[in-house]
């Protein structure tokens, strides 16, 4: 806690009142080390002040293997000027190791660099082999923190690799699947969320697989699907639902039915359009409504469902043509 | 719309890094050695790799080597696959990774191998597909892949594929352009690609282009100028990038460029930096724009430098 009050003023402040660490009086006895970029540098880099003479004090330290708690002051300035050097870090493990150092304590300073750094790999690490270490009783923290980030980013890759892991590692299962659905409820195109909801049915211990969830995760996507039929990740999530096989797909009437509904109103809507396609490639006898929900799209009647199906994706999306083009080539042949 | 200003560029590669006080030089120092790669592969695309002073590069690379056989991103650095992928690759491009112990090197990378195939990125034993890539790449480069399982490799990359046919960075992980680039160049460089859905994922893959041309490297996210690269290449591997409007992506990155001053940026009118003028040049050079090297997709090198070291015996 008292870190935590310290680097507040210490950041409210540092512009006025930073003292160079050469003239701090604990520093005294250590000969800062210079950068060796070579004597003809390539690409020369011309540091700042400031961040030149904490990383010469910081070589001094590294190289010494001076695992103390000024060493440890040191990195965390160290970190502050730039929270992305990856040897920085690493030295700042040995010391807390060394030093057995509280690591809750750790877990408050990480999260006030981690929230202005929340893509930075080595932040995440360190954060990881933090909770690690503190085992399954941080577990609640983790999702929270991790909760904090999605309010500002919801799709923030690094969160949701820590979250995963979170609850693989240190457990913390029973409120996911609600979780995704507040998410959800926020943002239905948020595709992390999507993704994480299958991880959920698929791999939480409480629910018992996607033989048991399925039925409802149907229902879950279709009603996405009705809300926003543009929306890429529901419709990939019904075919995840179904691992991609169309034939069970085509064998849960719901999905040929919402097709319909959203070709009703939305007769330009690709997503349906392919699902549409692979239904009637892999045999599907389409209802009088489906048929008669391609027929209006396209007045070219010499072409049998499928490939018109295709010729219409062509002009709503001109940008993949190619691909519908190649889709037409995968048409079955009519029995 | 323009042309790629192939002068500026060089000019920007050449002088960038050396303005003080630069947010981007602090941001650089630990990764110099990525920043090496990014800039000398640019310039070797761009055919002025011999504006540099090799001697140089190779005895301040070799001065980031550890003891242990790996790379830090700058002298005096600990060592991570990261940077030394970044130090095999500009050596390839000099044609000097003789210079190298190779056994060496390829030991460390080794040695980070995990039980279940998965690969750590350093002692510390963070895991992601990303260092499968780098593992695998690297030690190909090497001629070294036999100092590892790489059947065990193959399968923990495949277990982190998805249901939308992409990958991710652990099993579960969700989908994402960059993370599928590496598992999809892994694949490859181990003539794996068979285990790839190849039109489920370029399916995905091509539902990246956004309507400004460029791509984006997860649904309902921004274009990048870096996803011309980590999309495109594994488009490119699974033979499916005529399926996105090639055009409209080369206007998209040339949209992208500082026409003053050199360099490319993310987006259009957005400040330009090192790694997405590399991105957007390699992407241009994927795309067979006029003038450039053509650069391999698995290995993220010239063609050349790729038949330099495995065609040679």
């Amino acid at each position: 806690m008292n870190q935590k009050v310290e680097f507040e003023v210490e950041e409210e402040e540092e512009e006025r009142s930073r003292i160079p660490i050469s003239e701090r009086p604990e520093w005294a006895d250590v000969r800062p080390l210079p950068q060796d970029d070579g004597p003809n540098p390539v690409v020369p880099i011309a540091y700042s002040d400031e961040f030149s003479e904490t990383m010469d004090f910081f070589r001094a330290v590294y190289l010494a293997d001076e695992r103390s708690a000024r060493a440890l002051e040191l990195t965390q300035e160290a970190i502050f000027l730039n929270s992305g050097n990856y040897t920085v870090w690493q030295f700042r493990r040995l010391i807390l190791e060394a030093l057995s150092v509280d690591l809750r304590e750790e877990l408050e300073f990480i999260d006030q660099i981690a929230k202005n750094n929340t893509k930075n790999y080595q932040i995440w690490h360190h954060r990881r082999w933090v909770a690690e270490k503190l085992g399954s009783n941080v577990a609640s923290n983790e999702l929270q923190f991790t909760g904090e980030i999605f309010s500002q980013d919801a799709k923030n890759y690094h969160a949701w690799s820590h979250r995963q892991w979170v609850l693989q590692t240190l457990g913390g299962w029973d409120d996911e699947l609600a979780y995704c659905d507040e998410l959800l409820q926020n943002d239905i195109f948020n595709n992390s969320a999507w993704n994480q909801r299958y991880f959920v049915v698929t791999k939480s211990p409480r629910l018992g697989g996607l033989e048991v969830t399925r039925d409802s995760e149907v229902a879950y996507a279709i009603k996405a699907i009705l809300t926003k039929p543009e929306n890429e990740s529901p419709w990939r999530y019904l075919r995840g639902l179904y691992k991609n096989d169309v034939n069970s797909i085509a064998n849960d009437p719901r999905v040929a039915s919402v097709c319909v509904d959203v070709l009703t109103n939305e007769k330009e809507c690709a997503h349906a359009l392919n699902m549409v396609l692979d239904l009637l490639c892999n045999h599907y006898q389409p209802s009088i409504e489906l048929k008669n929900a391609i027929d209006a799209l396209s007045d070219n009647s010499d072409l049998e469902l499928a490939k018109k199906v295709c010729s219409v994706l062509q002009l709503v999306d001109p940008m993949r043509a190619n691909y519908w083009e190649w889709r037409k080539t995968t048409v079955p042949a009519r029995d | 719309m323009g042309e790629l200003e192939i002068v500026k560029h060089v000019k920007y590669i050449l002088t960038v890094e050396k303005k003080k006080d630069d947010f981007e030089s602090v941001v650089m120092e630990h990764l110099r050695l990525n920043g090496a790669y990014w800039g000398l592969t640019t310039l070797d695309i761009l055919q002025k790799l011999d504006t540099v002073d090799v001697n140089e590069v190779v005895s301040w690379i070799m001065e980031c080597q550890h003891e242990s056989g790996g790379f830090g991103g700058n002298i005096g650095h600990d060592p991570h696959v990261l940077y030394t992928l970044s130090a095999i690759q500009v050596l390839a491009l000099f044609d000097k990774i003789d210079v190298l112990d190779i056994d060496k090197v390829a030991d460390y990378i080794s040695s980070l191998q995990n039980e279940d195939g998965s690969f750590s990125g350093d002692i510390w034993g963070e895991i992601d597909t990303r260092f499968s890539y780098i593992a695998i790449c690297s030690l190909a480069l090497l001629h070294r892949l036999d100092k590892i399982n790489v059947e065990k490799a193959v399968e923990y990359i495949v277990s982190c594929k998805n249901l939308d046919g992409g990958f991710g960075c652990t099993p579960g992980g969700e989908s994402h352009a960059g993370q599928i680039f590496c598992c999809v160049g892994a694949l490859a460089i181990t003539g794996s690609l068979h285990h790839i859905d190849k039109d489920l994922l370029g399916w995905w893959l091509c539902e990246r282009q956004v309507k400004s041309g460029g791509l984006n490297g997860r649904p309902e996210k921004l274009p990048d100028v870096c996803y011309s690269w980590w999309v495109l290449s594994s488009l490119i591997m699974i033979d499916r990038v005529h399926w996105i409007d090639k055009g409209k992506l080369v206007n998209f990155i040339l949209d992208c460029q500082d026409k003053e001053n050199g360099g490319i940026s993310d987006r259009p009118n957005d400040a330009v930096d090192v790694f997405h003028t590399y991105f957007g040049i390699a992407g241009l050079s994927l795309l067979e724009y006029r003038g450039l090297k053509p650069i391999d997709p698995a290995y993220a090198l010239p063609v050349d430098v790729v038949n330099r070291i495995f065609l040679r015996k």
